[in-house]
């Protein structure tokens, strides 16, 4: 349980959050019509007539924009309702043409789940808490209405008109800003893994709507508001936080709160009113009479089942149970589905050209790809999906390193001139070969102790630490070809 | 030879394909018709041009030696709710006047591609909702029958497909296009002395017709007699990927299925249709057309139907909730009417543009739909009356465990005259209380011309089949067509 409080002016208070999150569903045509749906096309050139709601258009279903939701059903362990409607939510607007939402209010297609969320990003081994999800429904997406093309009128962009959308509804399970953060990155989560949504919120193609109220602890529900659209996880900590607050205040000063849909200002970083209850919209649903029920069979629901991805919770303790991969690192690796697709298709690839085992070399390529490889990256400016950081150049340097041709330090040097200039990669790798030979090892090493007398006396005399220094000497007198461990090994004997 | 006019679909089809006449000859000669009865207000718009090219199209096709389609060579009109490409679709709306679609509705293309050309477009009740015709913002349509008593009152010719009917029954047309969505196929068909079929739900595409009620619309042919329909529903219907209702079987050839001999055949006569009052020469003809069907061989059975009273208040709850929504569309932003008063706002727009553009009936059923949609009476009209709806599916499904088709009258009086029922509308909705429980139930029904009244007034019967069994339907609907030997048509006065 959260510990989070708000301390009011006459004690503690308690915050209750819940989401509705809206996520466009990745397909390539709109969810009742043909139209094409990718972002940023010119004003109305994604419409089709059934999108502008012309005379006597129909809508029809589109199987790929279920299969997205039945998928991202699948992957929170939600019940699948193998029989769902569609209804009409009926309003009168500009963004939307048909005068109703074709939405779920009665019969949905994704029923009870749930969220597991680590309350602490960086310790994914902590305290976890289960998030209640009460059901995904599809619906349509409206159009946009834009206000600054006309001293007077408002002109309208219906090319998200029809879109596909899941709302992800929540329970009102979460306790804490923090917590409705990590519910929504999770979900963020799951819904890139899945690829029924590409999460980018700054698109839009992601929003939530926070649900706050505010009780004394364990007493029931408060009245709660709704902030409309906050579109980042960090806008939404901020919404719960200021909400939160402001409705503390008000009970507090001898208020109500009332019961309404707000707006979030995020430059003033406060929420202010839209339209209360009052003169809230009577949507009249009712089925579509224009669609039959869907009804699943069991095979489309085979083919949904069989073709999720492994989930980031099963990925990150595969990585740690399989790959014996540090909690923290294969927690790193699994936070991104395009990071996890690249550590391993990078590790088999590594794997292969080894001739060794995944889990042989899984630290090896973690430590790659997590500390080793972003620093060089980012010091020359390259993009990770530039052409020069591929997959066989990075298997090249690292099973290089694996196999005891080069260092670990030689590695980062060698990939660097290989990022910012145009060096043949085995060749160099080859040329920078470390040496195994004992005898030219022992000769350098007698060098630099020959050279270095004073500190030799030193090391002798109790001062370790000087091992390094040696080590140090002495590689460099190889131009780094020295293999380390056995230069260590020489190092330490004839030190005595 | 008989006037071409005078000629059906069948008739049409095979004096074209025979090489009797050319398409541009009967083209011609109903174009001339159409043109010589503006008295009636049949149509909303003339299309001769659209007529004489597809007719020289069938010739020219008969000329190189290629087949000319069902409906090859025959001109029709097209009710005004069906979407026509570049012809002004308008539902007899003020809303959308002017509008031309950019696109074609699947029923329509449909004929086109059956070789049929658009005499024009028909008048009708706006957005189908009326059963007299009197709702048009392009005026009365006015029937070509009048009653025997040497007066010349106006007669309705039913609605809402009343262009339709009036058209086909004054030999403006030889067959049309209709739509039902509680009887308005079936009722003008009886009114003018015509028949009409509105097929089992989802036969006939809905993609590109002017929606009024979704779940009951249902497009058919309204023609001179049982074969024309055949035919011309062979060429309108067919699975559309594009309407998610569409029924997803093939279209049986119907005309060549055609048999009135019913023998083996139950009819059922449901005996809740009996209603007290029911007009004495409607029961007459009713026991008449009993009779013709035991002729043809079929052994008739007293049926029940018990939630039969239910079935018009049902749809006139669940048809104006539908029309409420679907009519939504119609908000002045994208086309039709716009009417923007001074320095209005959006929703000043939306209510001067609807108060304007949708008449008077449109506003109340609009009005009744909003209501038993809203929060708080949700269930008690809206729930329940599906429960009815589901219902009145069940006494139909239990009759025909005991019959084959059920008959009964088309309507409860023969036609009435324009004016005589608007100021109540209570009384013109029960006008549809025979033809509205197969619409509920999504059967096949059709009317068939069954004689005169005492006024001289055309008389329908009724069949209403099984789900998919249009062919049980024609095929009664041929059986009582033949007895009835209905000859009769309407006195040209225009």
């Amino acid at each position: 349980m959260s510990n989070y409080r708000i301390h009011g002016a006459t004690g503690e208070w308690e915050v209750v959050i819940g989401l509705e999150v809206h996520a466009q569903i990745t397909s390539q045509s709109k969810l009742f019509s043909g139209a094409a749906t990718a972002f940023g096309a010119e004003p109305n050139s994604q419409v089709s007539l059934v999108d502008a709601a012309m005379p006597g258009m129909l809508p029809v279903p589109n199987r790929e924009c279920i299969r997205q939701a039945v998928r991202t059903g699948m992957a929170i362990q939600a019940q699948i309702n193998k029989w769902s409607r569609f209804d009409r939510k009926n309003y009168f607007y500009a963004d939307l043409p048909q005068g109703y939402q074709i939405s779920q209010l009665y019969h949905p297609l994704v029923g009870e789940g749930s969220l597991e969320v680590v309350l602490d990003e960086k310790d994914p081994e902590g305290s976890t808490k289960t998030i209640g999800i009460e059901r995904i429904h599809v619906e349509q997406d409206a159009g946009k209405l834009m206000h600054d093309q006309h001293p007077t009128m408002s002109y309208v962009d219906l090319n998200r008109s029809g879109v596909a959308l899941m709302e992800i509804v929540s329970r009102p399970d979460m306790r804490s800003p923090a917590e409705a953060g990590a519910y929504l990155a999770k979900l963020r989560q799951i819904l890139r893994y899945v690829g029924s949504c590409d999460g980018n919120m700054d698109q839009g193609s992601m929003r939530a709507d926070v649900n706050v109220s505010v009780r004394r602890p364990g007493e029931p529900f408060g009245t709660r508001t709704e902030t409309k659209n906050v579109n980042s996880v960090r806008f939404v900590m901020a919404v719960v936080e200021s909400e939160a607050r402001r409705q503390v205040d008000l009970i507090e000063d001898g208020g109500t709160v009332v019961q309404e849909t707000r707006l979030y200002d995020p430059d003033k970083n406060e929420t202010r009113s839209m339209r209360s209850k009052e003169d809230a919209h009577d949507y009249r649903y009712f089925p579509d009479p224009d669609l039959l029920p869907l009804e699943l069979d069991d095979a489309f629901l085979e083919e949904c089942r069989a073709s999720l991805p492994e989930l980031p919770d099963a990925k990150r303790h595969r990585y740690e149970n399989a790959l014996g991969l540090s909690t923290y690192n294969a927690a790193a690796l699994t936070a991104d589905v395009e990071t996890a697709r690249e550590f391993e298709t990078l590790l088999a690839s590594v794997a292969k050209a080894a001739g060794k085992g995944e889990a042989d070399v899984a630290k090896r390529v973690a430590n790659w790809v997590l500390s080793e490889r972003p620093g060089l990256l980012n010091a020359n400016n390259v993009a990770s999906s530039d052409p020069k950081n591929s997959i066989e150049a990075n298997t090249a340097i690292v099973v290089a390193t694996e196999s005891g041709q080069i260092s670990g330090s030689k590695a980062k040097e060698i990939f660097e001139k290989h990022l910012t200039s145009d060096i043949d990669l085995a060749a160099e790798i080859a040329a920078n070969q470390q040496t195994t030979d004992t005898g030219a090892i022992e000769a350098a090493v007698d060098a630099v102790l020959a050279a270095n007398a004073d500190k030799v006396e030193q090391y002798r005399g109790g001062k370790e630490a000087l091992f390094g220094f040696f080590v140090g000497q002495t590689m460099k007198a190889m131009q780094g070809k020295g293999n380390p461990q056995l230069v260590n090994q020489v190092l330490k004997a004839k030190l005595g | 030879m008989t006037d071409i006019t005078d000629l059906g679909v069948a008739a049409i089809r095979d004096g074209v394909a025979g090489g009797e006449f050319s398409a541009v000859e009967v083209a011609e000669a109903f174009n001339a018709n159409v043109a010589a009865a503006q008295a009636l207000n049949a149509f909303i718009v003339a299309t001769p041009d659209a007529a004489l090219d597809a007719a020289r199209a069938t010739d020219a096709r008969r000329a190189a030696g290629q087949p000319l389609g069902k409906m090859g060579g025959v001109p029709i009109g097209m009710k005004d709710l069906f979407a026509t490409q570049g012809v002004q679709t308008t539902a007899a709306s003020h809303i959308l006047e002017g509008f031309k679609p950019e696109y074609e509705s699947t029923v329509s293309q449909n004929l086109w591609n059956a070789g049929a050309g658009m005499l024009g477009k028909l008048n009708l009740d706006q957005f189908a909702m009326g059963s007299s015709n009197e709702t048009s913002y392009f005026g009365n349509v006015i029937s070509p029958w009048r009653r025997n008593d040497g007066g010349n009152a106006a007669m309705a010719p039913g609605g809402s497909s009343g262009g339709s009917s009036a058209a086909v029954s004054a030999r403006l047309c030889p067959a049309a296009t209709g739509t039902d969505t509680g009887g308005s196929i079936r009722q003008p068909a009886a009114f003018t002395g015509i028949s009409g079929i509105k097929p089992t739900y989802g036969r006939c595409s809905r993609w590109g017709v002017v929606a009024f009620a979704s779940s009951l619309d249902q497009a058919g042919p309204m023609a001179r007699d049982v074969r024309d329909c055949a035919i011309m529903l062979e060429a309108m219907a067919g699975f559309d990927p594009k309407d998610a209702t569409s029924l997803d079987l093939p279209v049986p050839e119907w005309e060549a299925g055609l048999n009135a001999d019913l023998r083996g055949k139950k009819v059922g006569v449901p005996r809740e249709y009996r209603v007290d009052g029911l007009d004495a020469d409607v029961a007459a003809s009713w026991d008449r057309g009993i009779e013709w069907l035991k002729d043809a061989g079929a052994e008739v059975v007293e049926v029940s139907l018990p939630h039969t009273r239910y079935a018009l208040p049902a749809y006139y709850i669940i048809a104006p909730a539908e029309a409420s929504s679907n009519l939504a569309r119609y908000d002045g932003v994208r086309y039709g009417l716009r009417d923007l008063p001074d320095g209005a706002g959006l929703q000043d727009m939306y209510a001067a543009t609807r108060a304007a553009g949708f008449g008077a009936e449109v506003k109340r059923r609009i009005l009744i739909g909003t209501y038993v949609l809203s929060a708080g009476f949700y269930d008690a009209y809206y729930t329940q009356a599906q429960k009815v709806r589901t219902l009145i599916s069940h006494d139909f499904r239990n009759a025909f465990t005991e019959c084959d088709v059920i008959l009964a009258p088309t309507t409860p009086t023969a036609a009435f005259g324009l004016g005589e029922m608007v100021s109540d509308p209570l009384a013109m909705y029960l006008n549809d209380v025979f033809a509205v429980p197969a619409s509920l139930a999504g059967l096949p029904a059709m009317s068939v011309p069954a004689g005169l009244n005492r006024e001289g007034l055309p008389l329908g019967l009724q069949i209403v089949g099984r789900p998919f069994d249009e062919q049980g339907v024609l095929n009664a609907g041929l059986a009582i067509e033949a007895r009835a030997q209905f000859t009769a048509k309407p006195e040209k006065w225009w």
